[in-house]
This record gives C-alpha cells, sequence and structure tokens, in this order.
C-alpha cells in the first residue's frame, strides 16, 4: 500500500501565453528523497515554483495529504506543510543569521522537531556567526541557513532548488551530509540538482524532466547510464 | 548667545519635521512605496482631531489618543483595497494614485471644512517655556522633538525587536521570498501604512497646535518631509531624524539672517547634502 504525501497529477503551467510544464505527473512517498534531474530551461525550477504556490496551478493538480493546495498562496502552501529553500538561497540582507532561521518559524503555531538549537546542532558552524548579517557568510554557510531557515517550519515536505549550485564539491559533501537527519525529523524531501552523480546518491527515487515534461522515472539502480542519458539530453548516447 | 539660541530653536523646529517624514520614511523603506498624499494625510489627522475636539470638547492631546486608531483604519484600508492593487516593478502607477488621492483629500477636507484657517488649541502649555541655561526653549517645540525622538526609537525598536519587525524587513528585502516563510507581504504592507498614519496623527497634533492649517496646506509639509527622508538616507529612519533637524536649523539660520530666507535655506541645505552625498548622510547598507 503506498503513502503518498505529495501527489501531482497532470499540473500544466504558464508564465503568461509560455507553457512551461506539461501534464507533469509526480508522486512523492511519505519519508522519501525524490531528486529531479535536468539540463537549464527543463522545467525543474518552474515545478518547484508550482508547488510552493509562487506560480498558481489548478487546485485538484497538486495534493497534499489528498488535501489539494495548487490554488493555494505561497504563505498558504507553507501553512499547510511544505517549504522551499530556494535557487540562490535568497537570503534577506537586512535579517542576521539567527534572524534568517528564526523567519523560517514566522507562521507556525505549535511545537515541532526543528528549533533553532536543533538547526545549530544540525549546523554548529552557524551558532558562531548567528549575530552576522546572513549574506555575510560564505555560500556554503549561507545555503546552511537557507537550509535551516526552511526547516524551521517542521515541513512534511522540503524542496531543495539547486542547492549545489556554486558551491565546491567538499561544502556540497557537508550540507548533503545533513540529509539523512533531516529525513530522520519526518520530512520528505525533493531535491533538485543539474548534478546527476549528486542526485543518484542522496534519492531513492530519480525524474528527469525536459522541455516541461517528466521524461524518466524509477529508483536510482534501476536506471541505466544511456536511459539517463536519453531522458537529460533528448537525444541517445 | 543669539545663535546658540537660533540654532536650538531649529533643532526643535527639526524635530516637527521629522515627525512629517518619519511615516514617509517607513513606508518608503518598506515597501520602496513614495506616497505623495502623505502630506494630506497628515492635514487629514489634523482635521479629524479637530472635529473630536468640537464634538467631545477634549484636549487635542487625548483627541489625538481617539484619532490615531482611526488613522490607523484610514491606513490599513487605503493600503489593502488601494494602494496594494497599484504596487509592483514599475514605480508610476503608485505615484499616479498617490497623487489623486491627494487632491481627492483636498477636495475633500475643503468640501467638508471650508478654506479657513483651523488651529488646535492646548490651553496654556502652548505659551509655556523653560530655561535651559542661557537660553528659553518653549514647552511645545521641546515636547515636539522629545515626541520625534520617542517615535523614532520606538519604530526602531519594532523594526529590529519583533517579529512583525522581522517581517517588514524580509518583505521590504525580497517579498517572493517573505511569501515563502509564511509572511503574506499584502498584509505587512498594510500594517506598515496603519502605522505610519498613527505617526502621521502625532505629527498633526503638533502641527495644529504649533500653527495654522487649511486643507490646502499638504503639499508643503510632503515637500518638507521628503526633503528630510533623502537628507537622512532613503529608508533610514534615524537619518530621517537627522534630516529634519538639518532643515530646521538650516531653516532657523536662514530667518535669523533674513526672516524671508526661512524657506530657501532649508531647500538649498537639502541641495547641498544631495550634491555631496546623493545617497544621503545614513542610506541603508543594502538599498
Amino acid at each position: 500500500m503506498t503513502d503518498a504525501v505529495l501527489s501531482i497529477r497532470n499540473l500544466t503551467a504558464f508564465y503568461g501565453d509560455f507553457q512551461a510544464l506539461f501534464g507533469v505527473d509526480l508522486t512523492l512517498q511519505r519519508g522519501q528523497a525524490l531528486a529531479i534531474i535536468g539540463a537549464n530551461g527543463a522545467g525543474k525550477s518552474t515545478l518547484m515554483r508550482a508547488i510552493t504556490g509562487i506560480l498558481s496551478s489548478p487546485a485538484e493538480a497538486i495534493q497534499l495529504n489528498g488535501r489539494p493546495i495548487g490554488a493555494l498562496s505561497a504563505p498558504e502552501v507553507l501553512e499547510a506543510g511544505i517549504s522551499m529553500v530556494p535557487e540562490g538561497r535568497r537570503l534577506f540582507p537586512s535579517l542576521t543569521v539567527e534572524e534568517n532561521i528564526l523567519i523560517g518559524a514566522h507562521s507556525r503555531t505549535g511545537n515541532g522537531y526543528w528549533t533553532l538549537e536543533a538547526i545549530y546542532d544540525l549546523f554548529p558552524i552557524l551558532k558562531e556567526c548567528r549575530h552576522n548579517p546572513g549574506t555575510a557568510l560564505s555560500g556554503g554557510q549561507q545555503q546552511m541557513v537557507a537550509i535551516g531557515r526552511a526547516l524551521m517550519s517542521n515541513p512534511d515536505v522540503l524542496l531543495c532548488d539547486e542547492i549545489s549550485l556554486g558551491l565546491a564539491p567538499v561544502i556540497i559533501r557537508d550540507i548533503y551530509a545533513s540529509f539523512p537527519r533531516i529525513r530522520e525529523s519526518g520530512a520528505s524531501v525533493i531535491v533538485v540538482e543539474q548534478d546527476i552523480g549528486q542526485a543518484l546518491k542522496v534519492a531513492d527515487h530519480v525524474c528527469c524532466m525536459m522541455e516541461g515534461r517528466i521524461t524518466l522515472s524509477g529508483a536510482p539502480g534501476e536506471l541505466s547510464r544511456d536511459a539517463i542519458h536519453d531522458a537529460y539530453f533528448g537525444v541517445s548516447a | 548667545m543669539i545663535w546658540v539660541d537660533t540654532i536650538v530653536q531649529g533643532i526643535l523646529l527639526g524635530g516637527l519635521y521629522a515627525l512629517f517624514a518619519a511615516g514617509l520614511s517607513l513606508v518608503f523603506g518598506i515597501m520602496r512605496l513614495v506616497n505623495l498624499a502623505h502630506g494630506d494625510l497628515i492635514v487629514l489627522a489634523a482635521f479629524l482631531i479637530l472635529t473630536v475636539v468640537n464634538l467631545l470638547g477634549l484636549n487635542p492631546f487625548v483627541a489625538a489618543l481617539i484619532a490615531a486608531p482611526v488613522m490607523f483604519a484610514v491606513g490599513w484600508l487605503l493600503q489593502s483595497y488601494v494602494l496594494n492593487r497599484v504596487l509592483g516593478d514599475d514605480i508610476l502607477p503608485p505615484l499616479l494614485v498617490t497623487f489623486g488621492l491627494s487632491v481627492v483629500i483636498q477636495n475633500g477636507l475643503l468640501e467638508s471644512f471650508s478654506a479657513d484657517s483651523q488651529k488646535l488649541s492646548a490651553g496654556p502649555i502652548e505659551a509655556a517655556s523653560l530655561p535651559l541655561g542661557p537660553i528659553t526653549v518653549g514647552v511645545m517645540p521641546l515636547l515636539t522633538l522629545i515626541s520625534a525622538v520617542v517615535v523614532i526609537f520606538a519604530l526602531n525598536q519594532l523594526f529590529y525587536r519583533t517579529k512583525l519587525g522581522q517581517a517588514f524587513r524580509a518583505t521590504s528585502d525580497d517579498a517572493v521570498t517573505a511569501g515563502l516563510m509564511g509572511i503574506r507581504p499584502r498584509n505587512v504592507f498594510a500594517i506598515a501604512t496603519g502605522i505610519a498614519m498613527v505617526v502621521a496623527t502625532i505629527a498633526a497634533l503638533y502641527l495644529g497646535i504649533r500653527a495654522n492649517f487649511d486643507p490646502s496646506i499638504g503639499p508643503a509639509r510632503l515637500i518638507y518631509a521628503f526633503e528630510a527622508v533623502i537628507i537622512g538616507g532613503l529608508g533610514s529612519l534615524w537619518g530621517t531624524l537627522a534630516g529634519g533637524i538639518l532643515i530646521g536649523v538650516a531653516q532657523a539660520l536662514g530667518a535669523a539672517v533674513n526672516p524671508e530666507w526661512q524657506i530657501l535655506a532649508g531647500h538649498i541645505a537639502f541641495v547641498i547634502v544631495l550634491l555631496i552625498r546623493p545617497r544621503g548622510l545614513f542610506p541603508r547598507a543594502n538599498d
């Protein structure tokens, strides 16, 4: 029996007249880590924007724990249980590191696994620089703040959009080292990655996107190198 | 000694200008909205206080306590139902709408209260003064400056010590990402404009007690407020206080040389600061 936390059916998305997503179907099982890979312009970030309510979608196209959330605004989607680490981190320059983390709990009402201390325990370096402006940190540390900020709402689903972009391999390794604990907290995770190797390492399930469509889907061990190549680039290896 | 007295009087006058400007600075700092009706909204608040005084026979200070929440509601409704609809990447629509609002408020007040000058009477305190060493300062001007400092301090505490202040700053930085944090930017903007209108009510109280007012004086208050905000650095609240005081001192010094130079001296000080520091005296680091 499946236990889908997030279910997407026949999702379309538009930027004005330009259609960016064409009937995307996707299921995230509870506790699963799902990686979405694809080249630039494949529609990965558009999919993230649609899930988080930045782009409007048909109400029934996206369901969280069986509840339609497609027509909700971004704050309502967060309250429903989905938070995102946005591409480029998007920390608030006016806020300190600690304020940047705390603002992730802005609309939180109850207690949960993730507290400020739990975030500092996950990324100890942040405690040392908690009074610094968020944007004064290194890229890797900023990414830790962005992840901590997203976790503070104690989400059912955590979306991570290109979190390795522009970071050194050793920093990427450190950041992905936090994922087992994030999954232990009960959060299911969707990771958007251009780095196929990294995505295959962290995910239980991989979807490949191209030109606004899912072109390949399966467990990392089941997908051949050639199949991924074909789905990623749209041409045979 | 006359120059010391002149400068002190200028500093006290600057308190009033800082009060004019604080609401404008708050709104600009959070939503990058230049509210061309700000001066008229101050005058509207002054007429509201006057109405409460006339209807209930209250002291203007007490009447302002009643007017303040009403003005908060005016600001909240104005932002929610008018200004939020025109906020966006293009700065022209909000400019046009607030310009139109300025005209509407002026004509509405003219219809309701006529063009006659009005004044708020606070009683003997208006003529009271305090000896301060070799000079004497009026109690009301001193109270105005103290109120300006308290208002700026309170707004700073709100900005940097409260959850609402975090939401203000986050929304100001990046409204889309703030939405991902569960913040509703339109609500935040409405609350900010409501608070700006409470500050405008405090400014209106001192404006109405200090001098005569009529429906047409709003745009001139807007110019002083603008100059104070720009001198201080857009979005900087303490800078706005400094800007107000600089204009007040310049006007007082100009008037001491020749009474006809009072207003001009304030504008010249503004231009000089712009030439030397185009981003103002205390610009925000991330602007």
